[in-house]
């Protein structure tokens, strides 16, 4: 088979995962300056779709505006279309809360709060009702806390203070705590850009673990961990999409000039 | 000579000084400025200084010391009978003779001789003066009143004789160790910085003047009133001060404390609520514009004088809650009997709770806006609404911040005087009922030492007893809270 | 906040239905209470805010106009002085009974016989006893006028002046009310002819306390007040300032500037009166300094507000970015240098501020001045800072605890005067903060 052949099979297999999110000509405006441009993505079931590209391109930006985190931020504005299942985020007749108990969200720092680490991960569960019965949560909790390879490490303590861990397991209790939602869509900002080496690979192999049962975006600084976890890559520049495409390809023979000088580390 | 001219006096030296200073530097710079470790004002400035403050030191010492010199030895002209009597008739007479002796200049020639042969006109002659002298002169007194008047001018005149002599003697030393590789700024800098260190200790000054003072007066007062019966007392009835007054009254405490923590509870229930719910809505809900309209107004409320709250509480809330009350016993019962009082633990309580409004709500505010946004947006992230976020997740973090904020509040409800004095009443009774009126520690204090004092008599001195309990316990509330709230701020720096 | 461009896909575009129930309906409706209960609290306090202010003006504001009489009096020689001895003896044109002058003219101006006693008491109801002092100052500054006729203006009595008002319910029974008809009837006529008249109440400024409400005025709070608030300033802010700068830029971190920065905190939380108390045993009993006096509740006044000064000028020093302070040591200067030359300048904006502020605090202080003495009666203007005097806001206590009614109108009045002046002091704050306002 020839390169070419084998690229177009590529292709055709990853057109055949569904489409689980859709952004078109996504723009925001913070204030009357504008942060993205007409970005236009696709976010395909089951897989992890990596977001890349220098500080400041727009990268976290877009992240957010998949569950609508961007509404928290005063004078913040999005144009384009970005649905979920095929359905607008941003219909009036979609509720932010719900879209967020479907699209759930882990940020760069460990933010556990301030509670026990059974209290953590229940929060969400609590809030939005998911367990009727004191077992039910109990279980809601050991199961999310397995799915994030935190339960043999914190079993004995688990009301001990979530602040009280490690920053890596402080990050993969945050991870937990979204999973026990059990969102269809798990978006990372740079989950690992706080934690050390060994922390980062536990998370990664999370990360790939989770990707059965999750569709998940990650944005990353580091581009040897977007080669390692996922399977579509994005890069942005300028608030620009540059390319999108399968990570195999972006890191062997990206279509764009500005990625290859990217992954050259001509700029960063 | 008086010491507003001594003082005129010496500065005048000092600015002489200055200028004689600068002269010099500029002199033995031979012109070139360059030449000079420091700038010629400073070399001005340290001939100044050395002129000026070693006197104003040895004026401060002679004129705090001297008095007592003088007074000694006053004492000591008097006849052996009237050294014979007890320490407060002597300091009586010793305060006539004082008197007398503000009075001897006044006088003419005649007036004097008149009075040195009939000392019993003295009094009469006196009044025309505009001197009251309390009783009859006593023959010694004169005498004494002018050895007093004698040694006063002749420990004027030698303090300033002393005074400028040291000022001279210091300007010209310094003048004489100008050079050029004097190091004028840095002494000067040195002076400079010891005022500063004695600006700053006057905090601490206060604070022991403060304690000490109260202490004093508060132990003296328990020298007269066991403590117990201070402390553990529950029935205040101080009865008069007055000459004669054999039975010294009763000087519980508890009452006074119920009636105080009473009325803050009242309080409390009023501003807490509101307050922490207003700081919640500016500091997660509102707009930056309402927020930049409402928060000043609310804060309006906080920089109304007490006094203004009081009148309100006495002329408004007051008469509203008794009328209200009467229509509601009216409605229920067919009696227009008020069973709300004027003046009561409500009406002071409501008013105060308005006043503390904003304190609670600036103080949370501060508190719930320092909670990290990240815990916000991982609460958000999660689907959590916003009054989910704030319940279950902001104010369990904020809660030892506001905890603090409450208990900060608290000292300033029960310190409050001015809304107590005019809404709470004066009667020092025990009971639960919010209609009823009640008093506090700090509308006693103010009852106590308004009028005639006399420190002497317990019903003074009670004030100051009162005055430390209050003052302990608003430092207790305070330390602890500080305490806290610095525990919190550290654990999201 | 969305801004949707649904045209721009072709295939999608219908809501999906919700995945499963997380009771949005019921959490937004607390989520709604919720809000409603922070709206209300919002609410609450500036309604009360709103009601104090309105019940403050609304019962004060007639306070700045004062009815007076103004007709022409005979000094009858016959009342003031029948015996005329007024050479030998002063105390006679002290001691007149000038009143009757006065109800002697009124009644002739509205034709009442001297014979008709119930009738000329009625009329001694009309101007209040201040007339007494205002007729006898006239006669004793200038005792030729004695035998002439000359117009005078007198102080309507409280009772007619809150009559005139319009402030008494007529509708209640004559006998129950303070005025009878008869004289409101006199007023009428008298109002009629230009003779009673409502003008500028300058007594209000000027007058020391009375105990007729209608001749009281705030002149002595008002001159304490200022004495007060230049003592505090003239103490407070240099030796605050100096205090900062040392603990901001001088302190070595020990356990003696730790104690002073946990002590001045701990100050600016004492209850205001433990400072009464303080200047009692301190400055009056142990110092001797005289009761009542503006120059002890001054001092009293300036250790209360200090805590507030430092804090605040510490901020300000703080907020000066250490970037300045490198460039003036980088150029030789010396610390001292950089911080009076480039440092303290730059704070001063917030320094004022925070002194405004202090000040602000002080004017309505009340409780600390009760405690030495300045809730006196004191009629006199204070020539000095040692005579006695009072306060403004000890002068709102004490009319606030008069039971005349005609007084609540002049403590409203006095606490207008008050609040007016806070709002001026606050403002200047305010517009000194805008107009220097640094962001570095």
């Amino acid at each position: 088979m020839t390169e070419a052949a084998t690229e177009e099979a590529l292709e055709k297999k990853m057109n055949t995962v569904p489409l689980k999110m859709v952004g078109k000509d996504v723009s925001v405006y913070y204030g009357d300056k504008r942060a993205l441009y007409d970005v236009n993505l696709n976010v395909r079931e089951n897989t992890v779709t990596a977001l890349i590209g220098p500080s400041g391109c727009g990268k976290s930006t877009f992240l957010r505006t998949l569950n609508r985190m961007n509404d928290t931020i005063d004078g913040c504005r999005v144009t384009g279309l970005i649905t979920l299942d095929g359905g607008d985020i941003y219909d009036p007749a979609i509720d932010v809360v719900e879209l967020r108990a479907r699209v759930g969200m882990v940020f760069q720092k460990p933010n556990p709060f301030p509670k026990s680490i059974y209290e953590n991960v229940s929060y969400g569960p609590r809030i939005h009702g998911l367990a009727r019965t004191k077992a039910e949560l109990d279980q809601v909790v050991e199961q999310s806390l397995q799915r994030a390879g935190l339960w043999n490490e914190v079993k004995d303590r688990l009301h001990e203070s979530g602040t009280g861990l490690s920053g890596g397991q402080q990050q993969r209790l945050c991870i937990a705590r979204a999973v026990a939602v059990s969102p269809e869509v798990i978006l990372m900002d740079e989950p690992c850009s706080a934690l050390d080496p060994i922390a980062t690979a536990k998370v990664e192999e999370l990360i790939h673990e989770l990707r059965a049962n999750f569709t998940i975006v990650i944005v990353t600084h580091s581009m040897q961990q977007a080669a390692r976890v996922s399977q579509r890559t994005a890069m942005f520049h300028l608030g620009n999409l540059v390319e999108e495409n399968d990570t195999d390809k972006m890191f062997t023979n990206p279509d764009d000039q500005r990625t290859q000088d990217y992954i050259m580390g001509r700029f960063g | 000579m008086s010491t507003t001219l001594l003082i005129g006096i010496l500065l005048a030296i000092a600015a002489v000084a200055y200028t004689l200073g600068r002269m010099r530097a500029n002199a033995v710079a031979g012109g070139k400025s360059s030449a000079l470790h420091s700038r010629p004002n400073y070399y001005g400035a340290y001939v100044a200084l050395a002129a000026f403050l070693p006197p104003l030191i040895v004026v401060a010492a002679w004129l705090a010391i001297s008095p007592f010199i003088v007074n000694s030895s006053v004492r000591d002209t008097f006849p052996d009978e009237v050294k014979a009597q007890s320490p407060a008739q002597q300091s009586l007479a010793f305060g006539m003779v004082a008197t007398i002796a503000r009075g001897l200049p006044k006088l003419t020639e005649e007036e004097l001789r008149a009075i040195q042969q009939d000392p019993s006109t003295l009094q009469a002659v006196f009044a025309t003066k505009g001197v009251a002298v309390a009783a009859e002169a006593r023959p010694y007194m004169l005498e004494s009143a002018a050895t007093l008047n004698g040694m006063t001018r002749t420990s004027r005149l030698a303090l300033a004789a002393v005074a400028i002599g040291l000022s001279l003697a210091g300007a010209f030393f310094s003048l004489r160790s100008v050079a050029p590789r004097f190091r004028a700024r840095n002494k000067v800098e040195r002076v400079i910085l010891w005022a500063l260190l004695l600006a700053s200790s006057i905090a601490i000054l206060t604070t022991i003047g403060i304690v000490a003072s109260m202490a004093t007066e508060a132990l003296h007062f328990f020298t007269m009133v066991p403590a117990h019966e201070f402390f553990f007392g529950t029935v205040w009835d101080p009865r008069f001060a007055g000459a004669g007054a054999t039975s010294s009254g009763q000087f519980g405490l508890i009452p006074l404390l119920a009636g105080t923590l009473y009325i803050g509870f009242v309080a409390m229930l009023v501003a807490v609520p509101v307050g922490l719910f207003a700081a919640i809505y500016m500091a997660e809900y509102a707009t930056p514009r309402m927020r930049s309209l409402a928060k000043p107004l609310l804060e309006v409320l906080a920089g109304i004088p007490t006094i203004v709250y009081g009148f309100f509480a006495l002329v408004t809330v007051g008469p509203f809650l008794r009328d209200l009350s009467a229509q509601l016993n009216g409605l229920a019962t067919g009696n227009y009997a008020n069973f709300i009082q004027a003046q009561s633990v409500i009406t002071a309580g409501i008013v105060m709770g308005i006043m503390l409004i904003p304190y609670v709500s600036s103080l949370s505010d501060d508190i719930i806006t320092a909670v990290p946004r990240a815990l916000r947006d991982g609460s958000l992230g999660l689907g959590a609404t916003r009054s989910e976020t704030i319940k279950r997740v902001i104010l369990p973090a904020a809660l030892p911040g506001i905890v603090g904020a409450l208990l900060m509040t608290a000292s300033r409800a029960i310190g409050e005087t001015m809304i107590v004095v005019l809404a709470a009443g004066v009667a020092a009774r025990m009971q639960i009922n919010p209609f009823e009126p009640m008093t506090t520690v700090t509308v006693k204090i103010v009852n106590q030492l308004t009028g005639d004092l006399e420190f002497t008599s317990p019903q003074t001195l009670v004030a100051f007893a009162l005055g430390i309990t209050l003052f302990c316990i608003t430092l207790a509330l305070n330390i602890y809270a500080l305490y806290i709230v610095r525990k919190y701020r550290e654990q999201y720096e | 906040m969305t801004d949707i461009v649904s045209q721009a896909s072709g295939k999608v575009v219908s809501a999906a239905p919700p995945r499963r129930d997380i009771g949005i309906r019921r959490r937004y409706a607390a989520e709604r209470r919720f809000r409603f209960y922070g709206l209300a609290a919002i609410a609450f306090g500036l309604v009360f805010l709103f009601i104090l202010l309105w019940t403050v003006v609304s019962k004060g504001y007639t306070a700045f106009l004062q009815t007076e009489i103004t007709l022409p009096i005979t000094f009858s020689e016959q009342l003031i002085d029948p015996g005329n001895k007024r050479e030998s003896d002063p105390k006679v044109l002290q001691t007149a009974n000038y009143p009757l002058l006065v109800r002697d003219a009124l009644a002739e101006k509205l034709g009442i016989a001297s014979s008709d006693r119930p009738a000329l008491r009625q009329v001694s109801g009309l101007f209040s006893d201040s007339a007494r002092v205002t007729l006898r100052d006239m006669v004793v500054s200038d005792p030729s006028i004695i035998g002439k006729t000359v117009p005078v203006t007198v102080l309507a009595s409280a009772n007619i002046d809150s009559a005139f008002k319009g402030q008494f319910d007529l509708t209640v029974d004559e006998g129950s009310r303070k005025v009878s008809d008869q004289q409101l009837g006199w007023v009428n006529t008298l109002a009629e002819e230009g003779v009673l008249s409502k003008g500028f109440n300058t007594g209000l400024f000027v007058n020391g306390n009375s105990s007729r409400p209608e001749a009281a005025g705030l002149g002595v709070a008002l001159v304490g007040s200022l004495y007060l608030m230049g003592i505090v300033l003239v103490l407070s802010l240099p030796i605050g300032v100096a205090a900062s700068i040392y603990l901001e830029e001088f302190a070595p971190k020990n356990r003696l500037t730790d104690l002073i920065e946990v002590n001045i905190n701990n100050l600016a939380a004492v209850p205001s009166i433990v400072y009464g108390l303080l200047g009692l045993a301190v400055f009056i009993n142990f110092a001797g300094l005289p009761r009542s006096a503006p120059l002890v509740g001054g001092l009293v006044l300036t250790l209360m507000t200090l805590p507030t000064i430092i804090i605040a000028t510490r901020a300000a020093l703080r907020a000066v970015p250490p970037s300045i302070r490198s460039a003036a040591l980088g150029l030789g200067a010396s610390r001292m240098q950089t911080i009076f030359h480039h440092v303290l300048p730059l704070a001063m904006p917030g320094i004022l501020t925070g002194t405004i502020i202090g000040l602000a605090h002080a004017l309505g202080e009340t409780a600390p001045l009760l405690l030495i003495g300045m809730v006196a009666f004191v009629a006199n203007v204070p020539a000095t800072p040692l005579d006695p005097s009072t306060a403004l806001p000890v002068q709102i206590y004490m009319w606030a605890n008069e039971a005349e009614r005609a007084f609540v109108e002049r403590t409203s009045g006095a606490i207008i005067v008050l609040l007016a002046f806070l709002i001026i002091m606050n403002l200047g704050a305010i517009l000194l903060r805008r107009r220097f306002e640094r962001r570095w």
